[in-house]
C-alpha cells in the first residue's frame, strides 16, 4: 500500500468538516485545524453532538461530526495558521508552541466575518456584530431581559434575532438596510430552494411581533462609555430606541487571507476556484464562504467536493455540480441584494473611528489618497486585527483594495516567527524557502 | 506540539470558578468565554489607543477588540478562551 496523501484542512466549520471526513473516508491521512476549542465554525458553534438534535442545524452537525469522527480525521483546537514558511508547508500555533504542517493537498476552508461599518458611537461597549452577539451568547454570555436592537443587512439578522429571543432577550426592532425591492427578489428565489425558505419562515415566525423593518438602517448610537441607544432612519424618518446591545453587521465577507497568503487568485472579492475546488495554485483547494457567501449549503457542497477531489475521485466530485451551480448563484444574488446602500458611506463623520485598533478618524483617511498612504500614513490596518474589519469598511467607503496578506497572518510569539522551517516529519526534500508563485503585493 | 487532540473539547461543563479581573474576583463558569465573563460585569476588554473603554465586537476571534492580558500573557484574544479558576486578567 502506498503512503496516504497528508491532507491539511483549515478550518472546522461546515465546509472544512465536509471536505476533511469526506477525504479521509477515501484513504487520506487528515490534519483538520481550526482556531477555536470545538468544530461547528459559525453557524454550528456551541453545538454538542449529543444534545444538539433539537434543530435542523442541530441534526445536521450531529450527522457530519459523527461522520468526522467515524472517519478517522485528526481534529486539531485552538490551532492557528499563521504562515506558510515553504512551498507545502503551514507554520501552525498552539498553546503558545509552533510547529510546521507538511501538505500534500491543502483545503482552505477559513469562512467568513461580517461586515462592519462605521457610524457614530460604533466603538461603544455594547454595540457588537450580529453574529458576533450570537457567538457571545453561545460563549456564556447571558442575555435574558436584555434590550437588542438588530441592524445591518443580510439573512443573518433574523437567525439572529429568532436565537437571542429564544434565550430570553427582548428584541426592539430588525432593521435591514436593503430597500424592501432587492428582498422580494430573493424571495422569489427562494421557491428554487425550499430548504432556505422554510429556515427563514421558521425565523420569522419566531420572531413573530418584533418589527422587521427593510430599508431601515442605524444613523447613531448613543452613550458616553457604554451603548444606551440607538437612532435608526429610512433616510425621512429617525427614531431613537434605547437599548443594551445593538447587534449589528452588514452581511458578511469572506476570510481571505490564507488564500492570498499562499498566492491564490482572487476575483471579484472571492478565490477562484475550478470544478473540483482548486485554486490557482497547484494542489491548494478552497470551500465554503472564502469562494462565495452561500451559507451551509453552498459549504457542505463544495466541502465534498473538494472531500472527493483531493483524494483522486473526481467523477463523484463531479455529481454535486448542477447543485453547486444553483448554490453559488443563490450566493451572488445575497451579495447583490445586501450590497452596502450609498447612503452608509454618510454615516460616519469626520471624528469617527474608521480604524479601531490605532483610533485612525474617517477625516484622518479622507486626506489619504490610498489605501497604501493610509497605511504609512494613518497606521490605518497595522493594528493586531490586520485590517480584517477596517478593511471591508474602507473599501467600501474609500473604493481601497487589500491584495495582499502578509505573514504572520495574526500577531505570534517571536519564537514563532524566528523559527527554521521543521522538516522532522515533511516532505523527504526539495523544500526550500522560495515560493510556489510570486506573492501578490498591495 | 502536542500530538492531535480528542475530538470536541474537554467537557468542562458549567461549573462555577472565579476569574481575577484587574485584581478583582469575578464570578464565571467554566464553560464561559472570559470576553463572555466581562462583558458580563460590564468590564471593558481594553483600553483603545485614545483611551477608549472597548468591548467585543465581532466575537469570533478575527476584530482583537477583546484583547487583554490572560495569566501573564498579552494581546490574547479573550472570545476564544474559556475561564479556568484562579485565571488573572488585565484589561487596563
Amino acid at each position: 500500500m502506498t503512503t496516504p496523501l497528508r491532507v491539511v484542512v483549515v478550518g472546522a466549520g461546515p465546509a472544512g468538516i465536509a471536505a476533511a471526513a469526506i477525504a479521509a473516508e477515501n484513504g487520506c491521512q487528515i490534519r483538520l485545524l481550526d482556531e477555536n476549542h470545538a468544530p461547528g465554525g459559525q453557524i454550528w458553534r456551541g453545538y454538542d453532538a449529543g444534545t444538539a438534535s433539537s434543530s435542523p442545524h442541530g441534526r445536521e452537525f450531529a450527522k457530519w461530526i459523527r461522520r468526522l469522527e467515524a472517519s478517522g480525521a485528526a481534529w486539531e483546537a485552538d490551532s492557528c495558521v499563521l504562515d506558510s514558511p515553504a512551498p507545502g508547508v503551514l507554520r501552525v500555533e498552539r498553546a503558545g508552541r509552533w510547529d510546521d504542517l507538511s501538505w500534500d493537498r491543502l483545503v482552505i476552508a477559513t469562512g467568513a466575518r461580517e461586515r462592519f461599518l462605521p457610524f457614530s458611537g460604533w466603538t461603544l461597549p455594547g454595540v457588537i456584530g450580529a453574529g458576533g452577539l450570537q457567538a457571545m451568547v453561545k460563549g456564556g454570555l447571558p442575555i435574558a431581559g436584555k434590550r437588542v436592537v438588530v441592524a445591518g443587512s443580510g439573512p443573518l439578522l433574523l437567525a439572529v434575532a429568532a436565537a437571542l429571543r429564544r434565550e430570553g432577550a427582548k428584541i426592539e426592532g430588525i432593521f435591514e438596510q436593503a430597500p424592501r425591492g432587492r428582498l422580494a427578489i430573493v424571495g422569489a428565489s427562494l421557491a428554487a430552494l425550499p430548504g432556505k425558505l422554510a429556515e427563514g419562515a421558521r425565523y420569522r415566525w419566531q420572531t413573530r411581533g418584533v418589527p422587521y423593518k427593510p430599508g431601515w438602517w442605524v444613523k447613531r448610537a448613543l452613550g458616553e462609555d457604554r451603548l444606551q441607544g440607538v437612532v435608526v432612519s429610512d433616510g425621512n424618518d429617525h427614531r431613537e430606541t434605547p437599548c443594551e446591545y445593538l447587534a449589528c453587521g452588514f452581511h458578511l465577507v469572506p476570510n481571505l487571507e490564507l488564500a492570498q497568503l499562499l498566492g491564490c487568485r482572487i476575483d471579484a472579492g472571492y478565490v477562484t476556484v475550478n470544478a473540483v475546488q482548486e485554486t490557482s495554485v497547484n494542489s491548494v483547494y478552497c470551500v465554503g464562504e472564502p469562494t462565495g457567501i452561500g451559507g451551509l449549503d453552498k459549504a457542505l457542497v463544495e466541502g465534498q467536493i473538494a472531500g472527493f477531489a483531493v483524494a483522486g475521485h473526481l467523477g463523484k466530485a463531479a455529481e454535486f455540480l448542477p447543485l453547486r451551480q444553483k448554490l453559488r448563484r443563490f450566493a451572488q444574488l445575497l451579495d447583490n441584494a445586501f450590497a452596502p446602500r450609498a447612503e452608509l458611506r454618510a454615516l460616519a463623520a469626520s471624528d469617527t473611528i474608521v480604524c479601531r485598533c490605532e483610533d485612525v478618524t474617517h477625516g484622518e483617511l479622507a486626506e489619504c489618497a490610498s489605501g497604501r498612504a493610509a497605511r504609512l500614513h494613518t497606521r490605518c490596518g497595522m493594528g493586531p486585527c490586520q485590517g480584517r474589519i477596517c478593511g471591508p469598511a474602507t473599501q467600501f467607503l474609500f473604493g481601497w483594495t487589500v491584495a495582499s496578506a502578509r505573514p504572520p497572518l495574526y500577531p505570534a510569539r517571536l519564537a514563532t516567527l524566528a523559527g527554521q522551517v521543521l522538516n522532522g516529519e515533511s516532505k523527504p526534500a526539495g523544500i526550500t524557502r522560495t515560493p510556489q508563485k510570486p506573492r501578490q503585493t498591495a | 506540539m502536542e500530538a492531535p487532540t480528542a475530538m470536541g473539547h474537554a467537557q468542562q461543563g458549567n461549573a462555577s470558578v472565579t476569574i481575577v479581573v484587574n485584581g478583582r474576583a469575578i464570578a464565571a463558569r467554566a464553560n464561559m468565554s472570559v470576553a463572555a465573563a466581562l462583558m458580563s460585569a460590564e468590564i471593558p476588554c481594553r483600553r483603545s489607543v485614545r483611551g477608549e473603554p472597548r468591548a467585543p465586537l465581532c466575537g469570533m476571534g478575527i476584530c482583537f477588540e477583546c484583547a487583554a492580558t490572560v495569566d501573564g500573557e498579552p494581546l490574547r484574544r479573550t472570545c476564544q478562551i474559556r475561564c479556568r479558576d484562579g485565571m488573572e486578567v488585565v484589561t487596563e
